[in-house]
């Protein structure tokens, strides 16, 4: 069964937590990764390599470079 | 007339590393030192890979000059007499002819002449296939002691304004010598290789391109978000089958040694392992940089000699990099 928006938002939070200690409640669908969250290019990747274990998805390397926000991230995992 | 029975090797039981050597290059290389060419910074060198400063050789120290500095120490902490080596390993992606090997070289300059001796290429894992060849040569009879040594001089094949890898690397030799044993002291490794993504990392072109004026002096690159994706999620599986292979759980570990590539993999390989605060993480990338083959015998021997680790404890060694190739085990450190 396809994850719902909110649940992958809820459990990407968390991800981005881990890794960068970022309150899970900063963690909008409209803030961007890098301007808004400050998440450097490595965090991005550990944060894309938990999101794949965690929700069961391949996130190609040339996609990464388009999940700009938060949202971008949530859409393309609920609709992988 | 009755054909004769063929002799073959009598085999030993096990195998274990008897001692370790190291040789670091001559000059600190700090951050600053390099930041320039690539519009970068000390904090933003620090905050993506970990590095403080790099170990590089002068010009005037070559890679062997490396490698001989190693091997001697190591060969003179087993207590062994360099003719009862049966073979050198070395493993190296800086020898910078494309032969005779360096090992017949190094075999020579510590007095294993006339064992026989061949370069291994496995960029950063190329350490640890030589283990995993020392304990298959030692178990099987075919030598008393091997001598295994990762060694590069990566600051010949470097391009200072290359923003993928060149900034982290740093010069250095390990040296290990594998002989007999009387109990199991190097576990079954899990190694391989992943030719499809063969241009993840390695040289900006061929030494062919360089003849025909198509292309400048080789150096080193890599594509880093393949080659970090890999080197955490794919390593993660290799780390764990080679500690089912060896029969051991993280806690049972006395440390973890890695291939330095950069604190940040070497974190999150080690959270992913989640191994508990009493195994010692090797971070020697912090003042030595990423040495390639030569990283985890570096990472190990400053461990011991740091104290951080006793003699007798179990390390997960893996290493991973160019070929993609990959090679993890257990052993029992010296």
């Amino acid at each position: 069964m396809a994850l719902s928006q909110a649940e992958v938002l809820s459990g990407l939070a968390e991800i981005v937590n881990e890794e960068t200690g970022i309150d899970t409640s900063s963690v909008q669908m409209d803030k961007s990764f890098v301007d808004d969250l400050d998440i450097d290019s490595i965090s991005m990747l550990t944060i894309v390599v938990n999101a794949e274990g965690k929700f069961g998805v391949t996130i190609p390397e040339e996609e990464v470079a388009n999940l700009k926000t938060v949202g971008d991230a949530v859409n393309f995992i609920v609709n992988a | 007339m009755t054909q004769p029975t063929l002799k073959q090797y009598e085999t030993n039981r096990f195998s274990r590393i008897y001692a370790l050597g190291a040789a670091r290059g001559d000059l600190v290389v700090t951050n600053d030192d390099i930041a320039g060419p690539i519009d970068s910074s000390d904090e933003w060198i620090q905050r993506r890979t970990g590095i403080v400063s790099r170990r590089r050789a002068s010009a005037n120290v070559s890679l062997l000059d490396m490698a001989v500095e190693a091997s001697n120490t190591a060969i003179k902490r087993a207590g062994i007499d360099p003719k009862e080596i049966g073979a050198v390993i070395f493993s190296t992606i800086t020898h910078p002819h494309q032969t005779p090997s360096a090992a017949a070289l190094l075999a020579d300059r510590v007095g294993a002449n006339p064992a026989p001796a061949y370069d291994v290429s496995a960029a950063c894992a190329g350490y640890c296939y030589g283990i995993a060849q020392a304990d298959a040569l030692v178990r099987s009879g075919v030598a008393k002691y091997v001598l295994v040594v990762g060694g590069e001089k990566l600051s010949d094949f470097i391009d200072p304004t290359d923003r993928t890898i060149s900034f982290l690397l740093a010069d250095g030799a390990g040296a290990a010598i594998v002989g007999p044993s009387d109990y199991p002291g190097i576990s079954p490794t899990v190694w391989g290789s992943d030719g499809s993504h063969w241009d993840a990392v390695g040289m900006t072109a061929s030494l062919l391109e360089l003849r025909d004026g198509t292309a400048s002096w080789p150096t080193l690159r890599q594509d880093g978000a393949t080659v970090f994706k890999w080197a955490v999620w794919e390593m993660v599986k290799v780390a764990r089958a080679a500690l089912e292979a060896a029969g051991v759980q993280p806690e049972d570990l006395a440390a973890i040694v890695t291939h330095q590539a950069n604190i940040r993999i070497i974190d999150e390989l080690a959270k992913q392992l989640e191994v508990p605060e009493s195994v010692v993480v090797a971070r020697d990338i912090v003042y030595t940089g990423n040495t390639s083959a030569a990283s985890v015998p570096l990472a190990m021997d400053a461990l011991l000699e740091s104290g951080a680790v006793k003699s007798g404890g179990l390390a997960l060694e893996i290493g991973f990099g160019a070929g993609l190739a990959f090679a993890a085990q257990v052993v029992v450190l010296p």
